[in-house]
């Protein structure tokens, strides 16, 4: 009997807590969005507040999680482990210039600061090479969305091709050769307003404001219904899923 | 002579006062605030206004604005003002070599409103739609032959999960940049319990690297729990469930490294993205791996669609939990969707028929682009 009594109590602390804990502070954000007077006015910016404290101390344990994996990898010996010491160096490394920065020259962020340099020199340039790494997967990516293996993937590519030539100088002044040869042909057409009619750019106009938005708007209105749908079910307990029930 | 040059420059640095200054309490807001409205006098070579406020009317007048505004407006939501406390204003222009004053008006009280009448739109549109949602929910409980469609994606869970147990290789999924107050995030939460009970069943490995520490503390506990429920605790490992960095592009460095170096069967992409997603499903693709993807981010599908086989487009990484758990009353909510969307269209067509005879007939029918105006108006978000 004192079993049963605990194992439900128990089953209420971590069950139905949480879901009448969701359900009250979705019902006070809903509120606070329509009644701009105290209290509920500034309650969003409120919980806001205690997300960021929360999520603060939760940086904590991903600081945790990070330098015990790969410190019980460098204490194995585990295959790449000097992978590992040179992050848990760098981590540390990072962490110490910081805190030196912090101390000697009221913040870590001072020009002459040795964090500083840091972040000049070393963080910025690798996020950059990253970033920069993205122009080639784009190219392989692109090579192979663009074959032509059917009609949709040949509108896809002449679609691509159409909007590419619209955004770079090069498509006007292809353009501008086009027209030209139509102009040796048909020697009655004006080159200037042939010239003016700028077919890449117009094409690319249209099938950016037309298909593409309503596609677009499609997905959008698609995925806002979505979110509503998922957040009743959140707010009414039928879904549990972060939770972990 | 002399006079009259003098008399000449002055009356041609003579301005006038602001015109029609009226002052009310800001509308739909949490109080301490005034706006201050007047029309440009028609004076040429203006370099701004002053704002001068007391709280009453022997008081001396403070100056709210150090630097000259220019402008018809502005709001006084100095941190001194208090609601209920009447208050007076007068704002000076100047101009190169004068300036000039308006009448002293007030008092206005400023004051927090109980509802905000600019969102009066949206409380109507949240009340038909959750009231639609809420009606097919309730009818879900008597409903049990509900159907909802076949979504490749979804359905391409088990298939990745089989071929990287063939290949004995480890499963990676990864939430990319998303927080666990993306809605997203929770919807991706329940395809990872999916995949890591397959996992478990299987004794494939499944690492989950994460950018956020509260998204790695869930999909932790969601691992555990899928684990246990398999009946194989054992095989769960914490450390391969880790925190990598909270950075964008370091993240996608330490993914690609964890893929290079663990050559994954499967990967799956569900969460949030930005620019890194082609980065890591190129990556993946390099390697041969089967990949899943499904995001929000509708900038990012593209990229998913060009280098992963499965892409879940829009709402369907929505509509996982209820196709992975089809109960009644989570189906009840599609149901809802595909409802309120159903009489989206007849809406939107509506309103572009009305629009499109608006333009066609101007003069015939001149009311129809006020009809037409005021709709459009309706829908549009004013703050």
């Amino acid at each position: 009997m004192l079993t049963g009594l605990h194992l439900n109590h128990k089953s209420m602390l971590h069950r139905t807590g949480p879901l009448i804990l969701v359900f009250g502070t979705a019902l006070l954000l809903i509120i606070a969005f329509f009644i701009p007077h105290k209290p509920f006015g500034d309650l969003e910016a409120r919980f806001l507040n205690w997300y960021a404290i929360i999520s603060g101390f939760t940086f904590l344990l991903g600081l945790d999680s990070l330098a015990r994996h790969h410190l019980i990898k460098i204490a194995r010996r585990e295959k790449g482990w000097f992978y590992s010491l040179l992050l848990v160096t760098s981590l540390f490394g990072t962490l110490f210039l910081g805190l030196y920065s912090w101390v000697r020259y009221a913040s870590p962020f001072a020009l002459n600061a040795p964090f500083m340099w840091l972040y000049k020199f070393m963080i910025i340039p690798l996020q950059a090479t990253m970033f920069a790494t993205l122009a080639f997967f784009i190219f392989s990516a692109a090579y192979r969305a663009f074959r032509v293996r059917n009609l949709a993937a040949t509108l896809l590519l002449i679609a691509a091709c159409l909007v590419m030539l619209g955004n770079v100088p090069i498509g006007s002044s292809i353009w501008g050769g086009i027209s030209w040869l139509i102009h040796q042909i048909f020697p009655n057409t004006n080159l200037e307003i042939l010239k003016r009619w700028e077919l890449f750019a117009a094409a690319k106009d249209w099938l950016m404001a037309i298909p593409q938005a309503a596609a677009g708007r499609g997905i959008g209105i698609g995925l806002a219904l979505g979110g509503i749908a998922m957040s009743l079910r959140i707010i009414l307990g039928i879904e549990r899923t972060y939770l972990s029930s | 002579m002399p006079i009259i040059g003098t008399i000449a420059i002055v009356a041609s640095s003579l301005i006038a006062p602001p015109e029609s200054l009226a002052v009310r309490d800001n509308p739909n807001d949490q109080g301490r605030a005034i706006l201050i409205s007047w029309v440009y006098p028609q004076t040429e070579s203006i370099i701004g206004f002053r704002i001068f406020r007391a709280c009453s009317l022997p008081d001396k007048f403070a100056a709210l604005n150090s630097e000259l505004i220019i402008g018809t407006e502005y709001l006084d939501s100095d941190t001194m003002l208090c609601d209920g406390v009447p208050y007076y204003y007068f704002i000076r222009v100047y101009s190169a070599y004068d300036s000039a004053d308006s009448p002293v008006i007030g008092p206005v009280v400023s004051s927090a409103q109980w509802f905000n009448t600019d969102r009066f739109n949206v409380l109507v549109l949240a009340v038909i739609i959750n009231g639609l949602f809420i009606f097919y929910l309730l009818r879900a409980r008597r409903n049990t032959g509900m159907f909802i469609r076949k979504i490749n994606g979804l359905d391409a869970i088990d298939e990745a999960l089989g071929r990287a147990t063939e290949m004995g290789k480890p499963v990676l999924f990864s939430f990319g940049l998303g927080y666990i107050t993306d809605m997203v995030v929770i919807a991706a939460l329940p395809i990872l319990r999916r995949i890591a009970s397959k996992t478990a069943q299987y004794a494939v490995r499944l690492i989950v690297p994460n950018s956020d520490p509260l998204v790695m503390t869930t999909a932790q506990e969601t691992v555990k729990e899928a684990y246990t429920e398999a009946g194989r605790p054992d095989l769960y490992n914490q450390d391969n469930i880790s925190f990598l960095t909270s950075d964008q592009f370091g993240y996608a460095a330490g993914v690609d490294g964890i893929i290079l170096r663990e050559k994954p069967g499967a990967i799956f992409w569900l969460g949030y993205f930005y620019a890194e997603s082609l980065i890591m499903a190129e990556t993946g693709h390099s390697i041969g791996a089967i990949q899943l993807a499904g995001t929000t981010e509708t900038t990012q599908l593209p990229f998913f669609v060009a280098a992963c086989d499965y892409t879940m487009i829009g709402e369907e990484i929505y509509a996982a939990s209820c196709y992975l758990k089809p109960e009644p009353i989570m189906l009840g909510t599609i149901k809802g969707e595909d409802f309120i969307k159903f009489l989206l269209i007849i809406l939107i067509s509506l309103i572009v028929l009305l629009g499109t005879a608006a333009r066609l007939l101007p003069n015939e029918a001149p009311f129809l682009n006020n009809l037409f105006g005021t709709i459009v108006n309706w829908f549009t978000p004013k703050s």
